[in-house]
């Protein structure tokens, strides 16, 4: 079983590894993201705010969104097995869905989280400070509960599509809201209702409220408020995608 | 002899077609099976329903003794499977396909080293086991599909159009390899193929399914005999007719859309 899980999860990060050209095209949107908004809204946001540093705002919110991009990318792969025929391989084989789920969750997740570990540094040389060792360790659980939320989705959304057709959809009225509305960009304060509402049942916004509070002190629910929420919603997410993913057929 | 492969009235309903009509059949353990069939008639629901890839609607499967859908898994150990397409990871390289394989078949850790280097060794692929799969031409995927499926001793390997698209040269040396599995390890292949010569030269006995139903099998001389034909191409169409044949329900559209592709990308 272990053995298993491993060399799945060995699979995704050679792949991930070996695609210098993806692993380094997909820190160009953080990074810009960080250098227009923290430049651009920082002093807007310091006025208004009464002498706040936006970069400590936004610093959590570009490493959350690096990682849910990462994750629901990293999901959304099985597609690609698929297309390629390499599903049916694993498909046949004398093991459990159960496990194949596990295995891809637990890559995904994986190389999320790296490339949550590396915008965070590159953070750093935009001014960002991580406040010590234990901010940081916290900081690691909740990154690894975001990206194992989204790698989750990812393959739930996966086991119900055919092919990269729905894409567009998906990133443009799923993910895209999702991270617009997470609280990672601005603070979820006088918002209108149907905004404020969607933003409250928005996963990302629990996982961006948590990192932010353990790495900067910022934090509108609570720290274990946010854990609870982050790793319900894990659980729940990769037991239903566990249950689709036994149904799809190769 | 014993049968390796048994089939009971297998059935398989999609919404309102039925591709696999209650066909039952057996196949001898050591034996080559071919099973022929025009486009669409139901062969390769019936290969994905023995392999576990499809659920029957009803019927039984039994291969090396073990019911398909009860004991899964350990049915799923016994047979080797080369599938119509490609399913090799080509981001891999092919030892590491290799091993992946043999990781999520079980084979014992100690004895994976030695039995991907055999099966590499056998389709001539050892000396390339470190290229990308990427890098492959069509035949040397085919072959490493082939060495990757005998890592875990089946009993019974299946091979659903295992020499499409592929040059003479390369069939010949797959239908070779194949052929001394067979003879050597006494494997039991199961095959589908539309080249009737192969199906001629390699079959113990053929079965032919048409429309969901297996409309004629037994030996090539039986099958000669019975249809009062001189070859198994003869035998064939006589049997199943000279139109040509859609892939499935709505392979109508599908057609006139790959004939005026084809045109375009000059096919």
């Amino acid at each position: 079983m272990i053995e298993v899980i491993y060399i799945l999860w060995l699979r995704q990060l050679k792949h991930y590894w070996r695609s210098k050209a993806r692993l380094i095209g997909s820190l160009g949107q953080p990074l810009l993201f960080m250098v227009a908004f923290g430049f651009g809204f920082g002093p807007m946001y310091t006025r208004a705010s009464g002498g706040a540093n936006y970069m400590d705002y936004l610093a959590p919110g570009i490493v959350s969104m690096s990682i849910l991009f990462t994750a629901v990318f990293s999901g959304l792969e099985v597609i690609w097995d698929r297309q390629f025929g390499f599903l049916k391989e694993t498909f046949v084989a004398p093991i459990s869905r159960t496990e194949i789920m596990i295995g891809k969750t637990l890559g995904g997740a994986t190389i999320a989280m790296i490339q949550g570990l590396i915008v965070l540094s590159l953070t750093y040389v935009l001014g960002f400070r991580v406040p010590g060792l234990g901010s940081l360790a916290l900081g690691l659980v909740f990154m690894f509960l975001i990206a194992l939320f989204f790698t989750g989705l990812g393959l739930t959304i996966a086991s119900k599509m055919d092919d990269m057709h729905g894409f567009q959809l998906i990133m443009n009225f799923l993910i895209m809201p999702i991270f617009f509305l997470s609280g990672a960009l601005f603070p979820l304060e006088n918002l209108p209702p149907a905004i404020y509402f969607i933003s409250r049942i928005d996963p990302l916004t629990y996982g961006v409220d948590g990192l932010r509070g353990v790495l900067t002190g910022m934090n509108m629910f609570g720290i274990y408020n946010d854990l609870a929420v982050i790793v319900v919603l894990s659980a729940l997410i990769c037991t239903i995608g566990t249950l689709l993913f036994s149904k799809i057929e190769a | 002899m014993q049968n390796i492969l048994s089939v009971q009235s297998l059935t398989k309903k999609f919404d309102d077609l039925t591709a696999v009509d209650g066909i039952s059949f057996d196949v001898e353990a050591g034996s080559i099976f071919a099973f022929l069939g025009p486009n669409g008639a139901g062969k390769s629901t019936t290969i994905k329903m023995l392999t576990t890839v499809l659920k029957p609607t009803s019927g039984e499967i039994r291969i090396n003794g073990f019911n398909v859908l009860k004991e899964q898994d350990k049915a799923r150990s016994s047979f080797g499977i080369v599938f119509q397409d490609y399913s090799l990871d080509s981001e891999l390289t092919a030892y590491e396909n290799m091993v992946y394989h043999s990781v999520v078949y079980k084979v014992p850790k100690a004895e994976r080293d030695e039995r991907i280097k055999n099966a590499l060794q056998i389709v001539g692929l050892w000396d390339r086991r470190d290229d990308f799969v990427k890098k492959y031409s069509g035949g040397m995927k085919r072959r490493l599909e082939i060495a990757r499926a005998l890592v875990h001793y089946p009993k019974v390997l299946f091979l659903d159009e295992p020499t499409v698209g592929l040059d003479p040269q390369t069939r010949k040396s797959i239908w070779n390899h194949i052929m001394t599995l067979n003879e050597e390890r006494g494997m039991t292949i199961f095959l589908t193929t539309h080249y009737m010569d192969e199906a001629e030269a390699m079959a113990d006995k053929i079965a032919i399914i048409d429309h969901g139903k297996i409309i004629e099998s037994g030996t090539l001389e039986e099958i000669m005999e019975r249809t009062e034909t001189e070859s198994l191409e003869e035998s064939f169409l006589k049997l199943t007719g000279r139109d040509i044949r859609d892939e499935n329900g709505n392979g109508g559209s599908k057609m006139r859309f790959m004939k005026s592709m084809g045109r375009r990308h000059g096919h």
